[in-house]
């Protein structure tokens, strides 16, 4: 059988297979419908420091191959998180975690970062400046090489553990960002977040959105996905988790020959819950099938 | 795979009929294993070739051989299930939310059902007949071409021995049963323990505030929803007792826990 796992920062991982953070909540509504410990990792819901309801609803909106959501991070807040829902996540999950953490301002970042390095489970900081359901703050960090870079060395410097920084796909250049990320101090990278996209009700001539704007994800976006993992691998030297409409094992390859290290699930944990074993029984006979030995040696194949 | 699955709730089911019985509204009887549907009110979400995300319906009512949904053609994909056939499959995720706690209602239940809000009133009224207790059914509807299952409700009467059921209809264009809404058809039934309900806000609302906590009630909530099982928090309410998640917290709500 080949050998599907994988590494990020001299983590290892049994797989590169990582339930986004978004769509798997903190993992309860997942456990009782299949092993989560075979998951390479996960990264848990967007957390602010404050508990937060999110955007009015309706913040659901369905596309082509996809989706949009307008939850506007919803969570209970960075102190249940470590007093509630870690304690619990314990309890059922043995593998490394993922935190993600978000922020409204440069203090509030760092304030929650500081937090979650005393949690001992939590082997990554994934910092999302990429939001685009929340106008403060979120997506405005990442829009900019600079704010990014503020961003990124303040969480370095109250944190031990490795900081990917979440970039958003709504940018001129991607590379500059993730380049500034880099410089700053980040020893990773994630992306994509989802795209700003907007639908209309045409029967009631309104948007169905009741924020009227919100994040697009699903397989319709996977070849912009691709294509930003691609630039970045060659603008960085620091790993990569991409993600973006991945569906099937034949996307996490695709993805891991852009230049991803390990590949995050996202928009289908929502229509298929079970996509997750799904793809990780798959990765090793589609990798028979292609003849890769060793799937970490196709990192960034593409790139010759 | 087989080893890591603890519990299958995306199952296939098979369309046993599909007919229309009002103006836009469908009845499906489906086959298939409902082992994972524990109480009346709880929704399935069914997955649609060509669209992304599922349709979230209510369960009517179910049985050991299958299940019946009651559905409105309100966009291309519920459009796309009134053309299915007899014998097509279904992927579905069963046994989807709380549903009504049948026990916690007093001996003589008021069931509202406004609307396509209707259908998971039937499994209910059969339920709390089955248990023994008086149920008082109103109906609320656009209009004549809208109505459906008052003869159903009726015939539980026949149906299940010795049970207690009434039904009044309401429409607000008057063209069948009272003129106007639910609320206006509650004379004489004053002495209800308590309701259950489910259809649009403004009709939950003009209950809740006509009963005005003199009698609680349980009430079922519809919202956009993702996935249907509580992962992506898109059909959030706010609850006296915090955020809940319509789906998965609910559809049905207290009417001691709801802000309305």
């Amino acid at each position: 059988m080949a050998d599907i796992s994988t590494e990020l920062s001299g983590i290892k991982l049994d797989n590169p297979i990582i339930p986004a953070s978004g769509t798997f909540g903190f993992g309860a509504e997942f456990k009782n419908l299949y092993d989560i410990n075979i998951l390479g990792s996960f990264s848990f819901k967007g957390t602010t420091k404050e508990p937060r309801f999110g955007n009015p609803t309706p913040r659901i909106a369905e596309c082509r191959e996809g989706m949009i959501n307008s939850v506007g991070l919803a969570n209970p807040g960075i102190d249940k998180v470590i007093s509630e829902e870690l304690p619990a996540l314990r309890e059922i999950f043995r593998k490394p975690i993922i935190a993600n953490i978000s922020g409204f301002s440069v203090d509030e970042y760092k304030y929650c970062c500081e937090r979650i390095n005393k949690e001992e489970q939590v082997e990554i900081i994934e910092v999302n400046i990429s939001c685009p359901n929340v106008h403060a703050g979120g997506m405005a960090f990442g829009t900019s090489p600079d704010a990014a870079a503020e961003v990124t060395a303040a969480v370095k410097s109250v944190t031990d553990k490795p900081v990917y920084m979440k970039l958003s796909p709504n940018v001129t250049s991607i590379t500059d960002i993730a380049k500034a990320c880099e410089a700053a101090g980040a020893d990773g990278i994630s992306l994509i977040n989802t795209l700003l996209g907007m639908r209309i009700d045409i029967r009631r001539g309104r948007p169905v959105i009741a924020n009227k704007m919100g994040g697009f994800s699903g397989p319709a976006i996977f070849p912009v996905a691709v294509r930003m993992v691609y630039q970045v691998y060659d603008a960085v030297n620091i790993p990569i988790i991409g993600m973006g409409g991945v569906s099937t094992a034949e996307d996490v390859i695709e993805m891991m020959m852009a230049g991803a290290s390990a590949v995050e699930i996202g928009a289908q944990n929502l229509v298929d819950p079970y996509v997750c074993p799904k793809i990780i029984e798959r990765l090793p006979v589609l990798c028979e099938e292609l003849g890769i030995k060793k799937l970490s040696n196709i990192i960034g194949k593409a790139h010759g | 795979m087989e080893d890591i699955i603890k519990k299958q709730i995306d199952q296939e089911l098979t369309i046993v009929s599909n007919e229309q019985i009002a103006d836009k509204v469908f009845k499906m009887r489906l086959k298939g294993d409902t082992s994972l549907l524990t109480a009346p009110g709880q929704f399935i979400n069914i997955k649609l070739t060509g669209f992304y995300l599922r349709r979230p319906i209510s369960v009517s009512d179910y049985d050991g051989e299958g299940l019946t949904i009651i559905y409105k053609v309100v966009g291309n994909g519920t459009d796309l299930l009134s053309t299915m056939k007899s014998g097509e499959k279904l992927m579905c995720l069963m046994g989807l939310g709380n549903g009504f706690d049948t026990k916690a209602c007093g001996n003589h239940v008021l069931l509202v059902g406004g609307g396509v809000g209707t259908p998971p009133m039937y499994g209910l009224a059969k339920e709390l007949l089955k248990q023994g207790k008086r149920v008082s059914v109103v109906l609320g509807f656009n209009s004549v071409t809208d109505v459906f299952y008052d003869h159903e409700f009726a015939a539980l009467k026949q149906e299940i021995p010795g049970s207690d059921i009434e039904v009044r209809v309401s429409t607000v264009d008057g063209s069948f049963g009272t003129k106007g809404f639910v609320t206006d058809c509650l004379t004489g039934l004053e002495d209800i323990t308590d309701y259950c309900a489910c259809g649009p806000m403004p009709m939950l609302k003009a209950l809740y505030k006509y009963y005005d906590g003199k009698k609680t009630g349980q009430l079922s909530f519809e919202e956009r929803m993702g996935c249907g099982f509580g992962a992506c928090v898109g059909c959030s309410i706010s609850t006296n007792s915090g955020f809940k998640k319509v789906c998965k917290d609910g559809p049905v709500f207290s009417s001691e826990d709801v802000l309305l």
